[in-house]
This record gives structure tokens, C-alpha cells and sequence, in this order.
């Protein structure tokens, strides 16, 4: 052959095997594509060994020639080869939709009660604050549950509590009660607090949560077992206004920063001053509506621990003040999850645990 | 408490609206429930944490008329027409009104009769409907006659329950004026908490509203107050003046018996008490007006009880088997704790809860004697308690009430009977008061209130929010010297008085004016609590595992909590704690089982769930024999698992009933959790549990508690409904002990970097060995080297055998220094198998 016809033959053959490339389908057809044109007999495989052939002035033109073929028509094959196996990936996955629409496996969650979750927002609002928690005893003494905190026997400062007494042996002006309030505990951690220097003893800064019982009809807002978070804080320079911003505190982390209080003058044997404290409603600002009625949630109790209390507790009422509060945790997670019925809580229905 | 606006303003200028004095008055500490509304304009909506209740009088349509003649009606007897004149016009109308038949036909009426006069449209209650219902006056026909407006009753206006006739006006008021401006008012009322004992009277009230308000108070004036003294007409004897700190006796002779005057029966209906007579009414008004009940007898029974001696009263507690017929007709039993009032004859009446029948004043009661007194609050309480006798007296009385009022009181109601009863009052009060009060004197400066409040108060002014309250003041140099006035006995000596005046000094300043701070005080020691911590730990824990927190009442009963064991079982021995006044059997007994608590919860959710899995962490209560006599309060966790293993989707699911190993799983990752140590299972026989499904789990050598299936003997004293078919697995561990197994310290393995080398080994041996012994000697014999044991597979039958069975474990060679070579595997490998062979007789599975 001529290196002409060489060359004639080279670009027919890149054009021709170009455009077979195109209409090919298969694994199979562009295996056999490949064969007819690098196989041994190829031409642009041929062309090299026939290059000794030609007269030398003709050589680097053939093989220049012959090695733009090859490297054409490999680019070629390459990129159809990666066509041919995307639009195979392309079919394989259309015929792999799902319905999306299908519900999920289902898996199985445990789950904590709403009181828990509440409560430990809670705790740690005030672990934040500084408050540690102190756990309390839920059968008392009326002496720890009323005497100590300053509600003296046959006060009707007790009728306020309306209190469930134990079955036992006759022990006089000191019957057992389930507690009507976590306060008791109060006396029992300062007094175990003041006890570590009973000459000058340690601030206190606690909460003490638990359950407390009420003698009290239940219905939708009334309980007659509830939980309680109880807080006290007692140091050489505790004032009223720090109580108020300890709560209000409190409001904004639970109810957005705009939260506000407001402190009703109230009576407590065991504080003085004493305050109800509200948060403002959270959802009418205040205006007034179906959740709170007149814009106020009323919280809880709160004040000053009163003089005798702190005494009771190890602690020089001329030296140390202190503030407590107590409130309904059951009450918060109501606000919090618009729960419309207070004797969910302990009923253990799993459609109500099921949904928090 | 309820205290009509009209009355309040006999004392104090009140210019604001009702809401806003209702917020003030709450703000205050003496809670307003309730606003109701006579005839003013109603509250906005909002204005008012209080219940709106009552009805606004329309200025033009409610309006106060004249009747100036009553005709027969033509068609009915029970009718009348009434000519009368609103200001503008002479209408007639009609009206049933009984009170009105002795005016008819009797022509002109000198002077006109006063009325309330509604015109068409007017909002009114309906009269002949039970409660308040609204309706507006419609045009109508009557037995022919036309009707477009009435003459109203108290009912109709809101004013009373009153509809049997129609209202009089006060004669003097003029025909056209509207009826809110005679007689629109509003009722607070008050719910005093037991510090607010001095408000319990309209001046009480007046007083706390001067104050709050900074208005002044103007103090009532009586005219001649009778001086004390030694009088003729009765002695007094106080046996003990702990009960009966106070005993004043006034006497009022020739009163006229016949209604009050018409304001003052309005007024009484409005503050909640109802119009009897002149003297009763004339008690009751000073005692709403200042707060000491007072208690009249008839004075000439007392003389003839004296049989021509002079009256003596005596007080003292009462003697067992007494008794007395009140004057509600009771004969009552009284003990010892109860005062009375007696004479030489015998008992008059229960000391400031009710009187006798015998001395009563009565229609023809000509000469009253008038007791104030002041008594022991705890034995009236006792007493209106054991004779379940309430009244507005034993309110008052079981708050306590401040010696000085009885004086002012027995003033008071001698000068109201002079006035209404034209009767004449001796010269001479008599009084006991053996030990008078000394009023506390407390001191205190702007350094205590800046303590206390975090408020800074100069001295003058601490000095007059206290005058403002009455207080009589001294200032010198920081300090303010408060006396406690003669009307509250809440104010103590000392440090106590302190915190009583900053109290007071905080109500009046305003809550809301003090400011808002963050603690400045020491931070406390901060400590750990790990029973805290480790507690929380378990429930989140249990709650990955799956499983659903709950937390049951306390309370059970013994038949209840019994069923978590057999029938024929003798039940729970220990005592249970039982509450004395209970709401009900079901809610009488503390209980002694988290356990049973979690089986009534399956019980009541078996019907709606088809997988039950939850825990309780919570006490039980148990007589204790410590000596302060408080039971033990032992910390259960409790966990209960019944039901589907796995929901049912769409796709396949292992939905089989969970069994033994579910439970067992949960336990023992739970444990390995909290990082507890020597944790193992025996087999063991627990009442209530299935004989060969329960085992003890151990830790530290340790009874943790018990973990298997409920009996099925006891799953059949629980209701599971038709369809609820599964075993019931519950485990019951002791909390306390648990969390004081959890070790302080944990340490933690590092990731292997050399690689392993996993082979399995079947093994077959007798099934009476229990698998933990083959898993033990692996272990022992693998030593180091065995770094994991697992059992995949449990095979039975076939070829194995009978009385046999194949364990399937996958061993995990590893050292965390070195690549184990094939030689030291087997070796190890060879060493186990033997070892199994010869103290277990087990063989390699072919
Ligand atoms: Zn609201």
C-alpha cells in the first residue's frame, strides 16, 4: 500500500468507526466494535508495522496519521462506554422507585413521663442558678410538715392545707401526715446544712422536688397526689428582690425571654413577706384570654422565710435571710403542652405518655 | 368576705373604677373572687383576674317611679295596674306583686310609693326562672291588657334572690331619676387569708383600701358613747381569760322591734346576710361593719332566770354531758373544749358560735342585754367544727379578733338600736378584760428593710406607709418605732415584728415596686449528688431501651396490690400504712409494691396497646421501727414488658410475644449501663412468678431483685380482655441498693489494634447443665486471649439427641500487643475443648 491510500484509509475508517460508535447498544456490540478496530488485523494497529514499508519521507506523516486515528477513535470508545453505563444505571434505578409515601418501619422509643421532663427543665433552670437538688421525705411528722414551719397546733393558717393524717398510733399534737408541701424539707436540709458549723453555718441554696397530698376532690385542675418543686435560699444577703428576679428568671427560660411575673401579696405561716407569683400569659401577652382568664397564670407561693422558720432551721434570724418558693410541676408541663386535664398525669393512659 | 362599694365608702373615698380597685385590693394580699356588678356599668373583659357577675342597669330604662294609685285589674284577681309616673309621663302597668294588694282600690296614694321602674327593652333576670337568666322587657299582652314595662323586683334588678314582691325605694328618691344612681353598686368579695383577720369587716377593708389608695380613712363616730363602769343591771365573771381574753355587756331598754329601715335591709342582703328585725339586723350590721359579732339576749329572761338576784354572766369551758337547745332548736352535746356563756342558772350560749333558745331575742323582747367578747380562736374553731356550726361570727372568731374591738362593737350596737329601735341605753358599759393586751412595739430601719426587700427606703417614708395603716409612729435619728393599733393581732415582738412591719411596708409600697435582682449572696458549697444523677441515669437508660416511663399514685388498697401474688397465697404480711381520712377505701392504704402499680397500668392499657413495655422508679411505704415513728421509704424500680416484641408495619416484623429473654435483655444492658459489676442470674422460686421462668439477679453477691414471668395463676386475677393474650414479664428491683452498686469510677478498654482471629465452636452436652457454666469455663480456660464469647445459636433435636443440646459459640482471639499466630489459637482452642469435655462431658458438634 501506498502511504496515500494509507492515510485515505485511516481517515475513512476514523470517520466510519466514529459513527458506528454512535449507534451501538450492548456490552457485547462495542466488545465486537473494539475487536474490528484495535484487533491485530486493524488498520490503525496495521499502520504502525507498515511503516517500515513506505519510503522514508512518507513515514512520520503515516504515523502521525495513524496515531491521531487511534487516539480519536479510543476518546470515542471511552466516552461511549461511559453512555452506555450510565443509561444502564439510569434504568436500573427507574425501575428501583419506592413509594415514599409508605410509612416508616416502625421502632419502638422510649419514652420519659411528661412530669420528668418537665421537672428536669427545671432542675436545671435552677442547677444553672446555683440551686442544688434535696430530697425530702413524703411521709412527715405534723411537727416537720406544720409546727416548724411556724403553723402552730390548731392554727387556721391549716386549713389552708387541707391535710391527710395517718392511721397509727395515738402521738398527740405530732400525728403523721402525708405532706400537704415539699417545705418540710426546708427544716431538714438547713438543718443539715447548719449542723456542718452550727456556729456559723453555710448558705443553702436548694430545690427539693417530690410529691405532695392534698385532702381534695379531683377533678380537671385539682390533684390530690401532685409533684412540687420547692426552692430555698438562705445567706447573709438573700432579699425579696432577689426572689423576684430568681423567678422571673426562671419565667423567661421557660417561656421565652419576654416572659414577665408579678407578685401578689399572700399569706404563708412560714414566710413573710409573702407572694403568690403569676407569669404573665404567655399566650395573650397579657391581654386576657381562654387560658389564663384575666392575662396571669398563677404559678405559685413564694416569700421571705420567716424568721421563726430560719430559727428552726439552725439559723440567726438577725443574721441570715432567705427566700423559698414552691409551685406545681404538673402545673408548668399543663402550660407548657396545653395538657387539659390534670388527672392524666398519674392515670398512665399510654395514648397521653405517648405523645411527649 | 363581701363588701358592697356603698358601704365602703361610708369610710374611704374610693374615685376609681371597680376592676381597677379589685386589682389593687388583690395586689394587696386580700384575693377579690368575685365582682358583683348592681346595676353599674360591667367591667371590660380582661380588666379583672375576679369572676363578673351581675347585671348593668340601662340609665333611661331602669329608672325609679311612683305609684300614685293601685286599681284592680278587670280580668284577674291576682293582678293589679298601677298608675304611675316615671318623671316624664303617668303610665299603667301591671304587675302580680303581692306586697302591693293592701293598696288596692284604696285610691290616691299619699305619699306616691317609690318603685323600680323598667321600661320595654330594659335587660332584666328573668324573675320566674331558677338562677339569673337575662331577658329583655317585650311588649305583650296580659289577660287583654297591654304590657311594655314593670315594676321590678330585687330578683329582676340582681339584687337578691327576692321576687315575691316588688321593691320599695326610699321615699325621699325622685320619680325619673335612673336607678343606678339611687342604688348601683357593686359587691366585692374577699377571700381573706388568715393574716388578713382584721379586714373582715367593712372598716377592715375601708381601712387596707385608705391605705393602698393613700386616701384617709375617716373612723366611724358614735353618738354618746356609753361610759364603763361598775352598773347595776349585771356583774361578769371570766374563768379564764385565755378563752375569754374580753367580755364587754352593754343594756338598751324599751326598743321597738319591727324591720330596719329599708337601706339597711339592702345593705345587710348585699354583704350576704338576711334581714331578720331591728336588734338581729343591728348585731349583724355592726359586726360587718367593724368586725366584732355581737350577741344579744333578752334581758328580762336573764332577771327572771335570776330570780329577782342580779344577772350574773359567767364564762367557762363546759363540763362533760352538758348540754344545750341552741336557737336553731338543736339540743346539742358539748365538750369540754367548748366555751360558753352561762349564768347562775345555767348555759346561755355557745360562746361566739350561737345562742341558746331559751334567751333569744324574741318579737316582744323589750330590753336587751348586748354581749361583745373576744375568744381562744382554737376553741371556737374546735367547736364550730365538732358542731359543724359556720357562721359569720365563728368566721370572725377562729381568726381572732382584737380585745379592743369588743368595746368598740357593743358601742356601736347600742347606738345602732338607739336609732332604729328608739330605745335608751344604759350609761354604763360593763367590762371584764383581766389581763389587757399590750399593743408590740417594733423597731425598724431602712437598713432592714434594704435586707429584707433589696429596696432603698428612707425612713420617713417607711414611717408613713405605716401611719398609713395606723400604725402610731415615732421617728428618731433611722429608726422608726411603730405600735401596733388596737384592731390586728398579727403583729409580733421582736425580730418576728420586724418581718411583720416589712411585710406591711412591702404591701402598702407595692410588690411591684421592688425591684428585680439576681443573688449576689456566697454561691453555697456546690456538691454532687449521685443518687441524683445515677437515678436520672437509669431512666434514660430504660427509656433507650425502649421502654416507657409512668408514675402511679401512691395509694392502693391490700386487695389490690394483693393480686400481684396467688390466690391461695396468704398475701402481703407486713401492715400496709393507712391514711385516717381518706377520699376513699380505694385511696386508704400506702403501698407496698411498684410492681402491682405497673400491673394495673397493663391491666387498664391491655385494651388499646398491643405491646406494653414500662418502668417505674418510685418508693413504697413500710412500718419502720425507727423511733421517730416515720415508716421506711424504699425506692423500687419496677419494670413491666407484655406483647408484641416488635410493631407490626407493613413489612415483616418479629411481632412473636415477648418472653423471659426480652426482659432479661434489658436488665442486663441496664446494668452494664450503670457500669455495675459481678451481675448474675439463678434461678430461682418467687411468689407470684412463673416456677421455671424467674430468676434472682444478683450484683456484687447482692439481691438486686427478681426478674420473670408473672404466674399464670396470677396473670388470671388481672383483666387483659378478650384479646391480650401474651405472657406478663415484670422485674422488681431494689433502687437504693442498685444505685449505691454503681461504682464511682469506670474504666474503659482501649480499641484493639492488632487484628483478630474469630473461629466458632459447637459444642453438645447434657441439657441439665445450664449454659452459664460452658460460658464460665470458656472463659476461664480463654483467659486473656478470649477477648469476646458469644452464643449464636441454641439447638435441640435431630441429631443431637435427646436429653442433649448444642451451644453455638463464635470465640474472638485477640491480644492488644501482638498478631496471635495460628499455633497460639489453637492451642488455646485444644485447652478449651478439652477442659469442656472433662468438667462438663461436652462434645465438639461434628
Ligand atoms: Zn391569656
Amino acid at each position: 500500500m501506498s502511504g496515500l491510500s494509507i492515510l485515505d484509509e485511516l481517515e475513512q475508517i476514523a470517520t466510519s468507526a466514529a459513527s458506528e460508535l454512535d449507534t451501538l447498544e450492548s456490552e457485547e456490540a462495542l466488545l465486537a466494535w473494539r475487536n474490528a478496530y484495535f484487533g491485530k488485523n486493524a488498520l490503525v494497529v496495521k499502520a504502525f508495522s507498515l511503516l517500515g514499508t513506505l519510503p522514508p519521507a512518507e513515514r512520520p506523516l503515516v504515523g502521525q496519521a495513524a496515531n491521531r486515528a487511534k487516539v480519536a477513535l479510543e476518546a470515542a470508545y471511552t466516552q461511549r462506554a461511559q453512555a452506555l453505563k450510565e443509561a444502564a444505571l439510569a434504568r436500573s434505578l427507574a425501575g428501583e422507585s419506592l413509594d415514599i409515601t409508605l410509612p416508616g418501619r416502625p421502632v419502638q422509643r422510649g419514652r420519659l413521663h411528661p412530669d420528668t421532663q418537665i421537672l428536669r427543665e427545671l432542675l436545671d433552670i435552677f442547677s444553672d442558678m446555683g440551686f442544688q437538688v434535696f430530697q425530702s421525705r413524703e411521709v412527715e411528722t405534723d411537727e416537720y410538715n406544720f409546727q416548724l414551719l411556724n403553723f402552730p397546733v390548731g392554727h387556721p393558717a391549716r386549713d389552708m392545707q387541707d391535710t391527710y393524717f395517718m392511721d397509727v398510733a395515738d402521738r398527740g399534737d405530732n400525728p403523721l401526715v402525708l405532706r400537704t408541701h415539699t417545705s418540710p424539707g426546708q427544716i431538714r436540709v438547713m438543718r443539715e446544712i447548719s449542723s456542718l458549723n452550727p456556729v456559723d453555718p453555710p448558705p443553702v441554696r436548694v430545690i427539693v422536688p417530690g410529691m405532695v397530698y392534698r385532702y381534695e376532690q379531683v377533678d380537671v385542675r385539682h390533684e390530690t397526689q401532685f409533684d412540687q418543686l420547692e426552692g430555698l435560699a438562705v445567706g447573709e444577703g438573700i432579699t425579696f428582690s432577689d426572689l423576684k428576679g430568681t423567678l422571673t428568671d426562671m419565667a423567661r427560660r421557660l417561656f421565652g425571654p419576654d416572659a414577665r411575673t408579678r407578685f401578689r401579696a399572700s399569706y404563708f405561716p412560714f414566710t413573710e413577706p409573702s407572694a403568690e407569683f403569676d407569669i404573665q400569659c404567655f399566650q395573650c401577652k397579657g391581654a386576657g384570654c381562654g387560658v389564663c382568664g384575666g392575662g396571669w397564670l398563677e404559678i405559685g407561693g413564694s416569700g421571705m422565710v420567716h424568721p421563726n422558720v430560719l430559727r428552726n432551721g439552725g439559723y440567726d434570724p438577725g443574721r441570715f435571710t432567705g427566700f423559698a418558693f414552691g409551685f406545681g410541676v404538673q402545673r408548668i408541663a399543663m402550660l407548657r403542652y396545653g395538657i387539659n386535664d390534670i388527672r392524666y398525669f398519674w392515670d398512665n393512659d399510654l395514648r397521653f405518655l405517648e405523645q411527649f | 368576705m363581701k363588701a358592697p362599694l356603698s358601704w365602703l365608702r361610708d369610710f374611704v373615698e374610693i374615685d376609681m373604677p371597680v376592676a381597677r380597685l379589685a386589682h389593687l385590693v388583690t395586689m394587696a394580699g386580700m384575693e377579690v373572687e368575685e365582682i358583683r356588678i348592681i346595676g353599674l356599668p360591667l367591667p371590660e373583659p380582661g380588666s379583672t383576674t375576679a369572676h363578673v357577675s351581675g347585671l348593668a342597669w340601662d340609665r333611661e330604662k331602669i329608672v325609679a317611679a311612683e305609684v300614685t294609685e293601685v286599681m284592680p285589674h278587670p280580668n284577674a284577681d291576682r293582678l293589679v295596674l298601677c298608675r304611675l309616673f316615671d318623671g316624664k309621663e303617668d303610665h299603667i302597668v301591671l304587675t302580680g306583686a303581692p306586697n302591693l294588694y293592701e293598696f288596692k282600690g284604696i285610691g290616691l296614694l299619699t305619699p306616691p310609693l317609690k318603685v323600680a321602674y323598667a321600661k320595654e327593652g330594659a335587660q332584666l333576670y328573668d324573675g320566674h326562672q331558677e338562677g339569673n337568666v337575662l331577658t329583655t322587657l317585650k311588649r305583650t299582652k296580659i289577660r287583654g291588657v297591654e304590657s311594655y314595662s314593670m315594676i321590678c323586683s330585687e330578683k329582676e334588678l340582681g339584687i337578691s334572690d327576692e321576687h315575691e314582691g316588688i321593691m320599695f325605694l326610699d321615699p325621699a328618691v325622685a320619680a325619673g331619676t335612673p336607678l343606678v344612681d339611687i342604688l348601683g353598686d357593686a359587691v366585692l368579695d374577699v377571700n381573706l387569708l388568715p393574716s388578713f383577720a382584721r379586714c373582715a369587716s367593712i372598716l377592715g377593708l375601708a381601712r387596707e383600701i385608705a391605705a393602698i389608695t393613700g386616701k384617709a380613712l375617716t373612723t366611724p363616730k358614735f353618738t354618746p358613747p356609753p361610759e364603763i363602769g361598775s352598773a347595776a343591771y349585771a356583774t361578769l365573771e371570766i374563768t379564764d381569760p385565755q378563752l375569754n381574753p374580753r367580755f364587754v355587756l352593754g343594756l338598751i331598754r324599751d326598743v321597738q322591734i319591727q324591720a330596719s329601715p329599708l337601706h339597711v335591709q339592702h345593705r345587710l342582703k348585699l354583704a350576704g346576710m338576711r334581714p331578720i328585725n331591728n336588734m338581729v339586723d343591728a348585731t349583724n350590721y355592726a359586726m360587718l361593719e367593724l368586725g366584732e359579732p355581737l350577741h344579744a339576749f333578752d334581758y328580762d329572761v336573764l332577771q327572771k332566770r335570776a330570780g329577782g338576784k342580779p344577772v350574773k354572766i359567767i364564762t367557762r369551758t363546759a363540763r362533760n354531758g352538758e348540754t344545750l337547745v341552741t336557737l336553731d332548736n338543736i339540743d346539742r352535746k358539748l365538750d369540754e373544749n367548748t366555751i360558753l356563756v352561762c349564768d347562775e342558772a345555767g348555759i346561755l350560749s355557745l360562746a361566739g358560735v350561737m345562742g341558746g333558745l331559751e334567751s333569744e331575742v324574741t318579737d316582744t323582747t323589750r330590753n336587751i342585754l348586748l354581749e361583745g367578747a373576744t375568744w381562744n380562736m382554737i376553741n371556737i374553731r374546735r367547736t364550730a367544727r365538732a358542731q359543724n356550726l359556720p357562721s359569720e361570727a365563728s368566721y370572725r372568731f377562729t381568726r381572732g379578733v382584737h380585745p379592743a374591738m369588743a368595746e368598740t362593737g357593743v358601742r356601736r350596737g347600742l347606738d345602732l338600736m338607739k336609732l332604729w329601735a328608739n330605745g335608751t341605753p344604759d350609761a354604763l358599759l360593763v367590762d371584764a378584760y383581766p389581763q389587757p393586751k399590750s399593743a408590740p412595739v417594733v423597731e425598724i430601719t431602712p437598713t432592714d428593710v434594704k435586707r429584707w426587700l433589696g429596696l432603698d427606703l428612707n425612713v420617713l417614708t417607711i414611717a408613713e406607709l405605716l401611719a398609713r395603716l395606723e400604725f402610731k409612729i415615732e421617728v428618731s435619728g433611722d429608726t422608726v418605732r411603730a405600735a401596733c393599733p388596737d384592731h390586728r393581732m398579727d403583729i409580733g415582738e421582736g425580730i418576728t415584728g420586724k418581718a411583720d412591719l416589712i411585710e406591711e411596708v412591702a404591701r402598702i409600697h407595692g410588690y411591684d415596686n421592688i425591684p428585680e435582682t439576681r443573688m449576689a449572696d456566697i454561691l453555697p458549697l456546690q456538691q454532687g449528688n449521685p443518687q441524683l444523677l445515677h437515678t436520672e441515669r437509669t431512666r434514660d437508660l430504660l427509656v433507650a431501651l425502649g421502654l416507657q416511663e409512668i408514675i402511679s399514685y401512691r395509694w392502693t388498697t391490700p386487695e389490690k396490690e394483693g393480686r400481684r401474688l396467688p390466690k391461695t397465697a396468704a398475701g402481703d404480711d407486713k401492715p400496709y400504712l393507712r391514711i385516717a381520712n381518706p377520699l376513699a377505701y380505694e385511696k386508704a392504704f400506702l403501698r407496698h409494691s411498684v410492681l402491682a402499680s405497673l400491673l394495673d397500668t397493663a391491666e387498664r392499657n391491655s385494651r388499646h396497646a398491643a405491646r406494653l413495655a414500662f418502668f417505674e422508679i418510685g418508693p413504697v411505704f413500710l412500718h419502720s421501727e425507727d423511733p421517730s415513728g416515720l415508716p421506711d421509704e424504699l425506692q423500687r424500680l419496677s419494670i413491666l414488658l407484655a406483647g408484641q416484641r416488635s410493631l407490626q408495619g407493613w413489612q415483616k416484623a418479629d411481632t412473636g410475644a415477648m418472653d423471659f429473654f426480652d426482659l432479661k435483655g434489658i436488665i442486663e444492658d441496664l446494668l452494664e449501663g450503670l457500669d455495675i459489676p459481678d451481675v448474675d442470674f439463678q434461678l430461682s422460686d418467687h411468689l407470684g412468678f412463673h416456677p421455671g421462668k424467674c430468676a434472682t439477679v444478683r450484683a456484687g453477691g447482692k439481691q438486686l431483685g427478681v426478674i420473670g414471668e408473672i404466674h399464670p395463676a396470677v396473670r388470671e386475677r388481672y383483666d387483659w380482655g378478650d384479646t391480650f393474650k401474651s405472657p406478663i414479664l415484670a422485674a422488681d428491683l431494689d433502687m437504693d441498693l442498685l444505685l449505691s452498686l454503681v461504682p464511682e469510677l469506670t474504666r474503659t478498654r482501649d480499641v484493639p489494634s492488632f487484628p483478630a482471629v474469630i473461629e466458632d465452636l459447637a459444642i453438645v452436652l447434657d441439657e441439665t447443665i445450664p449454659a452459664v457454666e460452658s460460658e464460665k469455663l470458656i472463659r476461664q480456660v480463654g483467659g486473656k486471649l478470649l477477648a469476646e464469647l458469644h452464643l449464636f445459636d441454641v439447638f435441640r433435636g435431630g441429631q443431637i439427641g435427646s436429653g442433649k443440646k448444642s451451644l453455638a459459640y463464635r470465640l474472638t482471639y485477640q491480644a492488644p500487643d501482638r498478631t496471635l499466630t495460628d499455633n497460639e489459637v489453637s492451642q488455646v482452642r485444644n485447652r478449651i475443648i478439652k477442659r469442656l469435655d472433662q468438667e462438663l462431658g461436652a462434645k465438639l458438634r461434628s
